[in-house]
Protein backbone atom coordinates (compact mmCIF):
# COMPACT_ATOMS: atom_id res chain seq x y z
CA UNK A 1 0.00 0.00 0.00
CA UNK A 2 1.64 3.21 -1.16
CA UNK A 3 0.89 6.59 0.35
CA UNK A 4 -0.75 7.79 -2.86
CA UNK A 5 -3.34 5.04 -2.77
CA UNK A 6 -4.78 6.08 0.59
CA UNK A 7 -6.30 9.44 -0.50
CA UNK A 8 -7.65 7.77 -3.62
CA UNK A 9 -9.47 5.26 -1.46
CA UNK A 10 -10.93 8.07 0.60
CA UNK A 11 -12.38 9.70 -2.48
CA UNK A 12 -14.65 6.75 -3.03
CA UNK A 13 -12.55 4.57 -5.28
CA UNK A 14 -12.48 1.25 -3.53
CA UNK A 15 -9.09 -0.36 -3.58
CA UNK A 16 -9.41 -4.14 -3.59
CA UNK A 17 -6.22 -4.32 -1.56
CA UNK A 18 -7.59 -3.86 2.00
CA UNK A 19 -9.95 -6.81 1.54
CA UNK A 20 -6.99 -8.96 0.60
CA UNK A 21 -5.79 -8.57 4.19
CA UNK A 22 -8.62 -10.83 5.27
CA UNK A 23 -7.55 -13.64 2.95
CA UNK A 24 -5.37 -15.58 5.44
CA UNK A 25 -8.25 -15.69 7.93
CA UNK A 26 -10.82 -16.64 5.31
CA UNK A 27 -8.62 -19.34 3.79
CA UNK A 28 -7.88 -20.79 7.22
CA UNK A 29 -11.54 -20.97 8.16
CA UNK A 30 -12.42 -22.41 4.78
CA UNK A 31 -9.97 -25.26 5.29
CA UNK A 32 -10.66 -26.05 8.92
CA UNK A 33 -14.33 -25.08 9.33
CA UNK A 34 -16.12 -24.90 5.98
CA UNK A 35 -14.50 -27.92 4.32
CA UNK A 36 -15.21 -30.30 7.25
CA UNK A 37 -18.81 -29.07 7.43
CA UNK A 38 -19.28 -29.51 3.68
CA UNK A 39 -17.65 -32.95 3.91
CA UNK A 40 -20.32 -33.92 6.43
CA UNK A 41 -23.08 -32.49 4.27
CA UNK A 42 -21.87 -34.17 1.08
CA UNK A 43 -21.08 -37.44 2.85
CA UNK A 44 -24.58 -37.57 4.29
CA UNK A 45 -26.29 -37.49 0.89
CA UNK A 46 -23.92 -39.85 -0.92
CA UNK A 47 -23.13 -43.48 -1.01
CA UNK A 48 -20.52 -45.35 -3.02
CA UNK A 49 -22.43 -44.83 -6.26
CA UNK A 50 -23.13 -41.11 -5.97
CA UNK A 51 -26.07 -39.08 -4.74
CA UNK A 52 -28.36 -41.05 -2.48
CA UNK A 53 -30.65 -40.40 0.42
CA UNK A 54 -30.11 -43.87 1.87
CA UNK A 55 -28.00 -42.62 4.79
CA UNK A 56 -30.50 -39.88 5.63
CA UNK A 57 -33.30 -42.42 5.48
CA UNK A 58 -31.37 -44.71 7.81
CA UNK A 59 -31.59 -41.98 10.47
CA UNK A 60 -35.28 -42.81 10.77
CA UNK A 61 -34.98 -46.37 11.97
CA UNK A 62 -33.43 -48.56 14.61
CA UNK A 63 -30.56 -47.38 16.77
CA UNK A 64 -30.33 -43.92 15.16
CA UNK A 65 -33.96 -43.12 15.92
CA UNK A 66 -33.73 -44.42 19.48
CA UNK A 67 -30.52 -42.46 20.05
CA UNK A 68 -32.09 -39.27 18.72
CA UNK A 69 -35.12 -39.71 20.94
CA UNK A 70 -32.91 -40.31 23.98
CA UNK A 71 -30.75 -37.31 23.06
CA UNK A 72 -33.78 -35.06 22.78
CA UNK A 73 -35.12 -36.36 26.10
CA UNK A 74 -31.76 -35.85 27.79
CA UNK A 75 -31.34 -32.36 26.34
CA UNK A 76 -34.91 -31.33 27.19
CA UNK A 77 -34.78 -32.67 30.74
CA UNK A 78 -31.38 -31.20 31.55
CA UNK A 79 -32.26 -27.89 29.85
CA UNK A 80 -35.51 -27.52 31.81
CA UNK A 81 -33.94 -28.54 35.11
CA UNK A 82 -30.87 -26.40 34.44
CA UNK A 83 -32.92 -23.39 33.35
CA UNK A 84 -35.26 -23.51 36.33
CA UNK A 85 -32.60 -24.16 38.98
CA UNK A 86 -30.13 -21.80 37.29
CA UNK A 87 -32.73 -19.03 37.27
CA UNK A 88 -33.32 -19.60 40.99
CA UNK A 89 -29.57 -19.45 41.69
CA UNK A 90 -29.20 -16.32 39.57
CA UNK A 91 -32.10 -14.74 41.46
CA UNK A 92 -30.45 -15.64 44.77
CA UNK A 93 -27.17 -13.95 43.90
CA UNK A 94 -28.57 -10.94 42.04
CA UNK A 95 -29.86 -9.62 45.38
CA UNK A 96 -26.31 -9.22 46.67
CA UNK A 97 -24.20 -6.36 45.28
CA UNK A 98 -21.97 -6.95 42.24
CA UNK A 99 -18.83 -6.66 44.33
CA UNK A 100 -19.90 -9.05 47.09
CA UNK A 101 -17.77 -12.10 47.74
CA UNK A 102 -20.76 -14.43 47.37
CA UNK A 103 -21.55 -13.21 43.89
CA UNK A 104 -17.93 -13.29 42.73
CA UNK A 105 -17.35 -16.81 44.01
CA UNK A 106 -20.57 -18.15 42.49
CA UNK A 107 -19.86 -16.51 39.13
CA UNK A 108 -16.25 -17.74 39.04
CA UNK A 109 -17.35 -21.27 39.90
CA UNK A 110 -20.08 -21.10 37.26
CA UNK A 111 -17.56 -19.98 34.64
CA UNK A 112 -15.34 -22.95 35.36
CA UNK A 113 -18.06 -25.60 35.67
CA UNK A 114 -20.08 -24.45 32.65
CA UNK A 115 -17.25 -24.63 30.17
CA UNK A 116 -14.32 -26.59 31.49
CA UNK A 117 -15.97 -29.55 33.19
CA UNK A 118 -15.55 -32.13 30.45
CA UNK A 119 -14.42 -35.54 31.58
CA UNK A 120 -13.76 -34.34 35.13
CA UNK A 121 -17.50 -34.14 35.79
CA UNK A 122 -18.01 -37.76 34.81
CA UNK A 123 -15.33 -38.78 37.28
CA UNK A 124 -16.76 -36.51 39.96
CA UNK A 125 -20.17 -38.18 39.78
CA UNK A 126 -18.71 -41.66 39.66
CA UNK A 127 -16.74 -40.76 42.79
CA UNK A 128 -20.00 -39.54 44.35
CA UNK A 129 -22.61 -42.10 43.35
CA UNK A 130 -20.58 -44.91 41.80
CA UNK A 131 -19.20 -48.03 43.47
CA UNK A 132 -17.60 -47.03 46.79
CA UNK A 133 -18.46 -43.40 46.13
CA UNK A 134 -18.74 -40.75 48.82
CA UNK A 135 -22.54 -40.55 48.97
CA UNK A 136 -22.99 -44.25 48.23
CA UNK A 137 -20.78 -45.20 51.15
CA UNK A 138 -22.48 -42.70 53.44
CA UNK A 139 -25.90 -44.12 52.57
CA UNK A 140 -24.65 -47.69 53.04
CA UNK A 141 -23.24 -46.73 56.45
CA UNK A 142 -26.49 -45.19 57.61
CA UNK A 143 -29.06 -47.53 56.10
CA UNK A 144 -26.97 -50.66 55.81
CA UNK A 145 -26.36 -52.55 52.59
CA UNK A 146 -23.50 -52.55 50.14
CA UNK A 147 -21.93 -49.40 48.63
CA UNK A 148 -22.50 -50.69 45.09
CA UNK A 149 -23.49 -47.33 43.70
CA UNK A 150 -26.70 -46.38 41.95
CA UNK A 151 -27.30 -48.49 38.83
CA UNK A 152 -28.90 -45.67 36.84
CA UNK A 153 -25.78 -43.47 36.95
CA UNK A 154 -24.53 -44.87 33.64
CA UNK A 155 -27.93 -44.62 31.96
CA UNK A 156 -30.15 -41.76 30.85
CA UNK A 157 -31.19 -40.57 34.35
CA UNK A 158 -27.51 -40.43 35.35
CA UNK A 159 -26.69 -38.40 32.27
CA UNK A 160 -29.52 -35.97 33.09
CA UNK A 161 -28.09 -35.50 36.60
CA UNK A 162 -24.52 -35.01 35.38
CA UNK A 163 -25.59 -32.67 32.56
CA UNK A 164 -27.67 -30.60 34.96
CA UNK A 165 -24.47 -30.08 36.93
CA UNK A 166 -23.00 -28.06 34.06
CA UNK A 167 -26.32 -26.65 32.77
CA UNK A 168 -27.14 -24.73 35.97
CA UNK A 169 -23.86 -22.73 35.85
CA UNK A 170 -24.39 -21.93 32.17
CA UNK A 171 -27.93 -20.73 32.96
CA UNK A 172 -26.59 -18.45 35.70
CA UNK A 173 -24.08 -16.90 33.28
CA UNK A 174 -26.62 -16.41 30.50
CA UNK A 175 -29.60 -15.36 32.62
CA UNK A 176 -27.92 -13.05 35.14
CA UNK A 177 -27.63 -10.10 32.71
CA UNK A 178 -31.39 -10.27 32.03
CA UNK A 179 -32.17 -10.28 35.76
CA UNK A 180 -29.81 -7.35 36.27
CA UNK A 181 -31.65 -5.54 33.49
CA UNK A 182 -34.85 -5.39 35.53
CA UNK A 183 -34.89 -1.76 36.59
CA UNK A 184 -35.70 -1.09 40.26
CA UNK A 185 -37.81 1.85 39.04
CA UNK A 186 -40.28 -0.57 37.44
CA UNK A 187 -40.78 -2.27 40.73
CA UNK A 188 -41.19 1.06 42.50
CA UNK A 189 -43.64 2.21 39.85
CA UNK A 190 -45.71 -0.96 40.29
CA UNK A 191 -45.65 -0.54 44.04
CA UNK A 192 -46.71 3.11 43.82
CA UNK A 193 -49.70 1.99 41.79
CA UNK A 194 -50.58 -0.39 44.58
CA UNK A 195 -49.22 -3.69 43.27
CA UNK A 196 -48.15 -6.39 45.70
CA UNK A 197 -44.84 -8.19 45.23
CA UNK A 198 -46.63 -11.12 43.66
CA UNK A 199 -48.56 -8.90 41.28
CA UNK A 200 -45.32 -7.17 40.24
CA UNK A 201 -43.71 -10.47 39.33
CA UNK A 202 -46.83 -11.85 37.66
CA UNK A 203 -47.62 -8.80 35.50
CA UNK A 204 -44.22 -7.13 35.04
CA UNK A 205 -41.20 -9.19 36.03
CA UNK A 206 -42.04 -12.57 34.54
CA UNK A 207 -43.44 -11.26 31.22
CA UNK A 208 -40.27 -9.19 30.79
CA UNK A 209 -37.98 -12.10 31.58
CA UNK A 210 -39.92 -14.70 29.61
CA UNK A 211 -38.09 -14.30 26.26
CA UNK A 212 -34.72 -14.32 28.02
CA UNK A 213 -35.69 -17.43 29.97
CA UNK A 214 -36.95 -19.26 26.89
CA UNK A 215 -33.89 -18.23 24.92
CA UNK A 216 -31.54 -19.43 27.63
CA UNK A 217 -33.44 -22.73 27.81
CA UNK A 218 -32.91 -23.20 24.08
CA UNK A 219 -29.21 -22.44 24.48
CA UNK A 220 -29.01 -25.05 27.23
CA UNK A 221 -30.79 -27.55 25.00
CA UNK A 222 -28.24 -27.00 22.21
CA UNK A 223 -25.44 -27.19 24.74
CA UNK A 224 -26.62 -30.57 26.01
CA UNK A 225 -27.38 -31.89 22.54
CA UNK A 226 -23.86 -31.10 21.30
CA UNK A 227 -22.04 -32.21 24.47
CA UNK A 228 -19.83 -35.24 24.09
CA UNK A 229 -16.91 -35.47 26.53
CA UNK A 230 -18.84 -36.02 29.76
CA UNK A 231 -21.14 -38.64 28.27
CA UNK A 232 -18.27 -40.42 26.52
CA UNK A 233 -16.28 -40.63 29.75
CA UNK A 234 -19.29 -41.84 31.74
CA UNK A 235 -20.72 -44.36 29.26
CA UNK A 236 -17.81 -46.33 27.88
CA UNK A 237 -19.86 -48.96 26.09
CA UNK A 238 -22.99 -48.77 24.03
CA UNK A 239 -24.49 -45.72 22.39
CA UNK A 240 -27.70 -44.58 24.06
CA UNK A 241 -27.51 -41.02 22.66
CA UNK A 242 -26.66 -39.53 19.26
CA UNK A 243 -23.16 -38.19 20.13
CA UNK A 244 -22.16 -41.63 21.41
CA UNK A 245 -23.66 -43.26 18.32
CA UNK A 246 -21.38 -41.02 16.26
CA UNK A 247 -18.48 -42.32 18.34
CA UNK A 248 -19.50 -45.90 17.57
CA UNK A 249 -19.80 -45.06 13.88
CA UNK A 250 -16.32 -43.50 13.87
CA UNK A 251 -14.52 -46.16 15.88
CA UNK A 252 -16.42 -49.24 14.82
CA UNK A 253 -14.27 -51.60 12.81
CA UNK A 254 -16.76 -54.42 12.79
CA UNK A 255 -19.42 -53.14 10.44
CA UNK A 256 -18.00 -51.73 7.23
CA UNK A 257 -19.71 -48.57 6.05
CA UNK A 258 -20.53 -47.52 9.61
CA UNK A 259 -18.08 -44.63 9.38
CA UNK A 260 -20.05 -43.21 6.48
CA UNK A 261 -23.24 -43.35 8.49
CA UNK A 262 -21.45 -40.95 10.86
CA UNK A 263 -21.87 -38.24 8.21
CA UNK A 264 -25.66 -38.53 8.35
CA UNK A 265 -25.65 -38.55 12.16
CA UNK A 266 -23.37 -35.51 12.23
CA UNK A 267 -25.63 -33.69 9.78
CA UNK A 268 -28.63 -34.49 11.96
CA UNK A 269 -26.78 -33.00 14.92
CA UNK A 270 -25.81 -29.81 13.07
CA UNK A 271 -29.37 -29.31 11.85
CA UNK A 272 -30.87 -29.70 15.33
CA UNK A 273 -28.29 -27.39 16.94
CA UNK A 274 -28.55 -24.80 14.15
CA UNK A 275 -32.37 -24.64 14.32
CA UNK A 276 -32.30 -24.29 18.11
CA UNK A 277 -29.56 -21.65 18.01
CA UNK A 278 -31.46 -19.67 15.35
CA UNK A 279 -34.52 -19.62 17.60
CA UNK A 280 -32.25 -18.56 20.46
CA UNK A 281 -30.82 -15.57 18.64
CA UNK A 282 -34.31 -14.53 17.53
CA UNK A 283 -35.45 -14.54 21.17
CA UNK A 284 -32.27 -12.71 22.19
CA UNK A 285 -33.20 -9.85 19.87
CA UNK A 286 -36.64 -9.62 21.48
CA UNK A 287 -35.07 -9.59 24.93
CA UNK A 288 -32.63 -6.82 24.19
CA UNK A 289 -35.52 -4.50 23.34
CA UNK A 290 -36.21 -4.11 27.07
CA UNK A 291 -33.41 -5.60 29.10
CA UNK A 292 -30.03 -4.36 28.07
CA UNK B 1 -41.45 -11.80 60.29
CA UNK B 2 -41.88 -12.24 56.55
CA UNK B 3 -38.45 -10.71 56.12
CA UNK B 4 -36.85 -13.29 58.41
CA UNK B 5 -38.57 -16.12 56.55
CA UNK B 6 -37.39 -14.74 53.22
CA UNK B 7 -33.81 -14.56 54.44
CA UNK B 8 -34.01 -18.04 55.87
CA UNK B 9 -35.36 -19.43 52.58
CA UNK B 10 -32.58 -17.63 50.73
CA UNK B 11 -29.83 -19.15 52.83
CA UNK B 12 -31.36 -22.63 52.82
CA UNK B 13 -31.53 -22.52 49.02
CA UNK B 14 -27.96 -21.23 48.75
CA UNK B 15 -26.78 -24.01 51.06
CA UNK B 16 -28.60 -26.60 48.94
CA UNK B 17 -26.91 -25.30 45.79
CA UNK B 18 -23.54 -25.26 47.52
CA UNK B 19 -24.01 -28.88 48.58
CA UNK B 20 -25.06 -29.97 45.09
CA UNK B 21 -21.98 -28.39 43.53
CA UNK B 22 -19.42 -29.14 46.22
CA UNK B 23 -20.22 -32.76 47.10
CA UNK B 24 -19.04 -34.22 43.74
CA UNK B 25 -15.82 -32.20 43.95
CA UNK B 26 -15.23 -33.29 47.54
CA UNK B 27 -15.93 -36.85 46.42
CA UNK B 28 -13.21 -36.47 43.76
CA UNK B 29 -10.70 -35.28 46.35
CA UNK B 30 -11.79 -38.04 48.72
CA UNK B 31 -11.51 -40.76 46.09
CA UNK B 32 -8.09 -39.61 44.91
CA UNK B 33 -6.56 -39.89 48.38
CA UNK B 34 -8.19 -43.18 49.37
CA UNK B 35 -6.16 -46.35 49.71
CA UNK B 36 -7.89 -49.58 48.60
CA UNK B 37 -7.13 -51.15 51.99
CA UNK B 38 -8.39 -48.10 53.88
CA UNK B 39 -6.58 -45.02 55.14
CA UNK B 40 -5.22 -42.06 53.21
CA UNK B 41 -2.40 -41.70 50.75
CA UNK B 42 -1.03 -39.00 48.49
CA UNK B 43 0.37 -41.55 46.05
CA UNK B 44 -2.15 -40.72 43.32
CA UNK B 45 -1.26 -37.04 43.49
CA UNK B 46 2.44 -37.82 43.47
CA UNK B 47 1.89 -39.91 40.35
CA UNK B 48 0.84 -36.73 38.53
CA UNK B 49 4.49 -35.70 38.42
CA UNK B 50 6.11 -39.14 38.46
CA UNK B 51 4.00 -41.41 36.24
CA UNK B 52 5.57 -41.16 32.75
CA UNK B 53 2.21 -41.73 31.00
CA UNK B 54 0.68 -38.78 32.80
CA UNK B 55 3.65 -36.44 32.53
CA UNK B 56 3.87 -37.15 28.79
CA UNK B 57 0.16 -36.35 28.44
CA UNK B 58 0.54 -33.16 30.47
CA UNK B 59 3.43 -32.11 28.23
CA UNK B 60 1.38 -32.75 25.08
CA UNK B 61 -1.64 -30.84 26.40
CA UNK B 62 0.38 -27.86 27.67
CA UNK B 63 2.34 -27.60 24.42
CA UNK B 64 -0.90 -27.81 22.44
CA UNK B 65 -2.44 -25.10 24.62
CA UNK B 66 0.50 -22.74 24.00
CA UNK B 67 0.61 -23.48 20.26
CA UNK B 68 -3.14 -22.94 19.97
CA UNK B 69 -2.98 -19.65 21.88
CA UNK B 70 -0.17 -18.41 19.61
CA UNK B 71 -1.93 -19.59 16.46
CA UNK B 72 -5.20 -18.00 17.55
CA UNK B 73 -3.53 -14.64 18.24
CA UNK B 74 -1.58 -14.76 14.98
CA UNK B 75 -4.76 -15.40 13.02
CA UNK B 76 -7.22 -13.24 14.91
CA UNK B 77 -5.41 -10.08 16.08
CA UNK B 78 -4.16 -8.85 12.68
CA UNK B 79 -7.47 -9.76 11.05
CA UNK B 80 -9.61 -8.01 13.65
CA UNK B 81 -7.43 -4.89 13.69
CA UNK B 82 -7.39 -4.83 9.91
CA UNK B 83 -11.18 -5.12 9.75
CA UNK B 84 -11.62 -2.16 12.08
CA UNK B 85 -9.12 -0.02 10.21
CA UNK B 86 -9.63 -0.79 6.57
CA UNK B 87 -12.59 -3.09 5.90
CA UNK B 88 -15.30 -2.19 8.44
CA UNK B 89 -18.02 -3.57 6.19
CA UNK B 90 -16.57 -7.07 6.72
CA UNK B 91 -17.05 -6.87 10.48
CA UNK B 92 -20.35 -8.74 10.56
CA UNK B 93 -18.93 -11.47 8.34
CA UNK B 94 -15.87 -12.00 10.54
CA UNK B 95 -18.01 -12.03 13.68
CA UNK B 96 -20.39 -14.55 12.13
CA UNK B 97 -17.51 -16.81 11.10
CA UNK B 98 -15.91 -16.60 14.54
CA UNK B 99 -19.15 -17.49 16.31
CA UNK B 100 -20.00 -20.29 13.86
CA UNK B 101 -18.15 -22.99 15.85
CA UNK B 102 -20.82 -22.54 18.55
CA UNK B 103 -23.36 -23.90 16.09
CA UNK B 104 -21.14 -26.57 14.57
CA UNK B 105 -20.23 -28.90 17.43
CA UNK B 106 -16.67 -30.19 17.71
CA UNK B 107 -18.02 -33.68 17.21
CA UNK B 108 -19.36 -32.73 13.78
CA UNK B 109 -16.04 -31.17 12.80
CA UNK B 110 -14.24 -34.40 13.71
CA UNK B 111 -16.52 -36.40 11.46
CA UNK B 112 -15.67 -34.15 8.51
CA UNK B 113 -11.98 -33.72 9.25
CA UNK B 114 -10.67 -36.88 7.52
CA UNK B 115 -9.65 -35.25 4.26
CA UNK B 116 -8.22 -32.13 5.83
CA UNK B 117 -6.20 -34.10 8.37
CA UNK B 118 -4.87 -36.45 5.71
CA UNK B 119 -3.20 -33.32 4.31
CA UNK B 120 -2.12 -31.97 7.68
CA UNK B 121 -0.47 -35.28 8.53
CA UNK B 122 1.12 -35.40 5.10
CA UNK B 123 2.52 -31.87 5.34
CA UNK B 124 3.47 -31.69 9.02
CA UNK B 125 3.89 -35.33 9.97
CA UNK B 126 1.52 -37.35 12.14
CA UNK B 127 1.84 -35.82 15.60
CA UNK B 128 -0.61 -34.64 18.28
CA UNK B 129 0.51 -31.08 17.64
CA UNK B 130 -1.39 -31.15 14.36
CA UNK B 131 -4.48 -30.77 16.55
CA UNK B 132 -3.49 -27.11 16.92
CA UNK B 133 -5.15 -26.28 13.60
CA UNK B 134 -8.62 -27.47 14.56
CA UNK B 135 -8.25 -26.21 18.16
CA UNK B 136 -7.75 -22.67 16.84
CA UNK B 137 -11.18 -22.98 15.22
CA UNK B 138 -12.79 -24.39 18.38
CA UNK B 139 -11.59 -21.49 20.57
CA UNK B 140 -12.54 -18.75 18.08
CA UNK B 141 -15.92 -17.78 19.62
CA UNK B 142 -14.41 -17.28 23.06
CA UNK B 143 -11.23 -15.50 22.00
CA UNK B 144 -13.15 -13.36 19.51
CA UNK B 145 -15.34 -11.98 22.30
CA UNK B 146 -12.35 -11.20 24.52
CA UNK B 147 -10.46 -9.42 21.74
CA UNK B 148 -13.55 -7.63 20.47
CA UNK B 149 -14.25 -6.18 23.93
CA UNK B 150 -10.65 -4.95 24.20
CA UNK B 151 -10.67 -3.41 20.72
CA UNK B 152 -14.00 -1.68 21.36
CA UNK B 153 -12.51 -0.01 24.44
CA UNK B 154 -9.82 1.85 22.48
CA UNK B 155 -9.93 4.10 19.45
CA UNK B 156 -8.04 1.90 17.01
CA UNK B 157 -8.52 4.22 14.05
CA UNK B 158 -7.07 7.32 15.72
CA UNK B 159 -4.15 5.38 17.14
CA UNK B 160 -3.38 3.89 13.74
CA UNK B 161 -3.73 7.20 11.91
CA UNK B 162 -1.40 8.87 14.39
CA UNK B 163 1.16 6.13 13.97
CA UNK B 164 0.79 6.11 10.20
CA UNK B 165 1.24 9.88 9.96
CA UNK B 166 4.48 9.50 11.88
CA UNK B 167 5.67 7.08 9.23
CA UNK B 168 4.93 3.71 10.82
CA UNK B 169 4.27 0.77 8.51
CA UNK B 170 1.31 -1.57 9.06
CA UNK B 171 3.31 -4.23 10.94
CA UNK B 172 4.53 -1.51 13.33
CA UNK B 173 1.00 -0.20 13.77
CA UNK B 174 -0.33 -3.63 14.72
CA UNK B 175 2.60 -4.89 16.78
CA UNK B 176 3.85 -1.77 18.53
CA UNK B 177 0.83 0.54 18.69
CA UNK B 178 -2.41 -1.49 18.82
CA UNK B 179 -1.17 -4.67 20.51
CA UNK B 180 0.17 -2.97 23.68
CA UNK B 181 -3.18 -1.22 24.08
CA UNK B 182 -5.24 -4.42 24.00
CA UNK B 183 -2.90 -6.58 26.05
CA UNK B 184 -5.51 -7.49 28.68
CA UNK B 185 -7.85 -8.61 25.91
CA UNK B 186 -5.01 -10.62 24.40
CA UNK B 187 -4.28 -12.15 27.79
CA UNK B 188 -7.89 -13.13 28.41
CA UNK B 189 -8.23 -14.63 24.94
CA UNK B 190 -5.04 -16.62 25.54
CA UNK B 191 -6.16 -17.78 29.00
CA UNK B 192 -9.54 -18.98 27.82
CA UNK B 193 -7.80 -20.78 24.97
CA UNK B 194 -5.37 -22.51 27.31
CA UNK B 195 -8.16 -23.57 29.68
CA UNK B 196 -10.26 -24.95 26.82
CA UNK B 197 -7.39 -26.84 25.20
CA UNK B 198 -6.26 -28.39 28.50
CA UNK B 199 -9.71 -29.97 28.88
CA UNK B 200 -10.41 -30.82 25.25
CA UNK B 201 -11.49 -34.43 24.87
CA UNK B 202 -13.82 -34.76 21.88
CA UNK B 203 -11.40 -34.13 19.02
CA UNK B 204 -8.27 -35.61 20.56
CA UNK B 205 -9.94 -38.85 21.66
CA UNK B 206 -11.64 -39.44 18.32
CA UNK B 207 -8.45 -38.69 16.36
CA UNK B 208 -6.56 -40.98 18.79
CA UNK B 209 -4.04 -38.61 20.30
CA UNK B 210 -2.99 -38.99 23.92
CA UNK B 211 -3.79 -35.60 25.40
CA UNK B 212 -4.35 -35.22 29.14
CA UNK B 213 -8.14 -35.80 29.21
CA UNK B 214 -7.77 -38.83 26.93
CA UNK B 215 -5.15 -40.36 29.20
CA UNK B 216 -7.28 -39.56 32.27
CA UNK B 217 -10.16 -41.57 30.81
CA UNK B 218 -7.85 -44.44 29.79
CA UNK B 219 -6.30 -44.48 33.27
CA UNK B 220 -9.75 -44.53 34.82
CA UNK B 221 -10.01 -48.17 33.86
CA UNK B 222 -6.64 -49.14 35.36
CA UNK B 223 -5.93 -46.82 38.30
CA UNK B 224 -9.06 -45.01 39.47
CA UNK B 225 -7.35 -42.98 42.22
CA UNK B 226 -4.69 -41.65 39.87
CA UNK B 227 -7.20 -40.65 37.21
CA UNK B 228 -9.46 -38.91 39.75
CA UNK B 229 -6.45 -36.96 41.03
CA UNK B 230 -5.56 -35.93 37.48
CA UNK B 231 -9.18 -35.03 36.70
CA UNK B 232 -9.45 -32.80 39.76
CA UNK B 233 -6.04 -31.26 39.09
CA UNK B 234 -7.02 -30.30 35.52
CA UNK B 235 -10.26 -28.69 36.69
CA UNK B 236 -8.36 -26.76 39.38
CA UNK B 237 -5.82 -25.63 36.78
CA UNK B 238 -8.63 -24.23 34.62
CA UNK B 239 -10.15 -22.54 37.68
CA UNK B 240 -6.77 -21.01 38.63
CA UNK B 241 -6.33 -19.65 35.11
CA UNK B 242 -9.75 -18.02 35.15
CA UNK B 243 -9.28 -16.53 38.62
CA UNK B 244 -5.94 -15.10 37.50
CA UNK B 245 -7.74 -13.68 34.50
CA UNK B 246 -10.42 -11.95 36.57
CA UNK B 247 -7.71 -10.43 38.79
CA UNK B 248 -6.00 -9.09 35.68
CA UNK B 249 -9.28 -7.73 34.43
CA UNK B 250 -10.06 -6.00 37.70
CA UNK B 251 -6.64 -4.36 37.89
CA UNK B 252 -7.22 -2.84 34.51
CA UNK B 253 -10.58 -1.45 35.50
CA UNK B 254 -9.53 -0.23 38.92
CA UNK B 255 -7.90 3.18 38.38
CA UNK B 256 -10.82 5.15 37.00
CA UNK B 257 -10.63 3.78 33.50
CA UNK B 258 -14.03 3.27 32.02
CA UNK B 259 -13.98 0.54 29.46
CA UNK B 260 -17.57 -0.48 28.85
Amino acid sequence: MTSTAAPAARRGWRAPLPSLGLLPFLIYLTIFLVVPTLTVLVGAVHDDDGFSLARIRALGDGPARDALRASVELSTASALLGAFLGAVLAWLIVASPATSALRRVVLAACGVLAQFGGVTLAFAWVATLGFGGLVTTAIADVFGGQPDGVPWLYELPGLVLVYTYFQIPLMVIVFLPALEGLQPQWREAARTLGATGRQYWWHVGIPLLRPAFLGATLLLFANAFAAYATAAALVSQGAPITPLLIRSALTSEIVLGQADFGYALALEMVVVVAVVMAAYSWLLKRTSRWLT
Amino acid sequence: MADVTARLVRWVLLAAFAAFFLVPLIALADFSTKKPAGGRSGAAWHALISDPTLTAAVRVSVTLAILTALGMLLLLVPTMVWVRLRVPRARRLIELLCLLPLTIPALVLVVGLDNVYAWVDYLFGDSPYGLTFVYVVLVLPFSYRALDAALSAIDVRTLAEAARSLGAGWPTVILRVVLPNIRTGVASAAFVTVALVLGEYTVSSLLHYDTLPVVIVLLGKADAAESTAAALASLLAAAALLVLLSLLDRRRRAPGRTSR
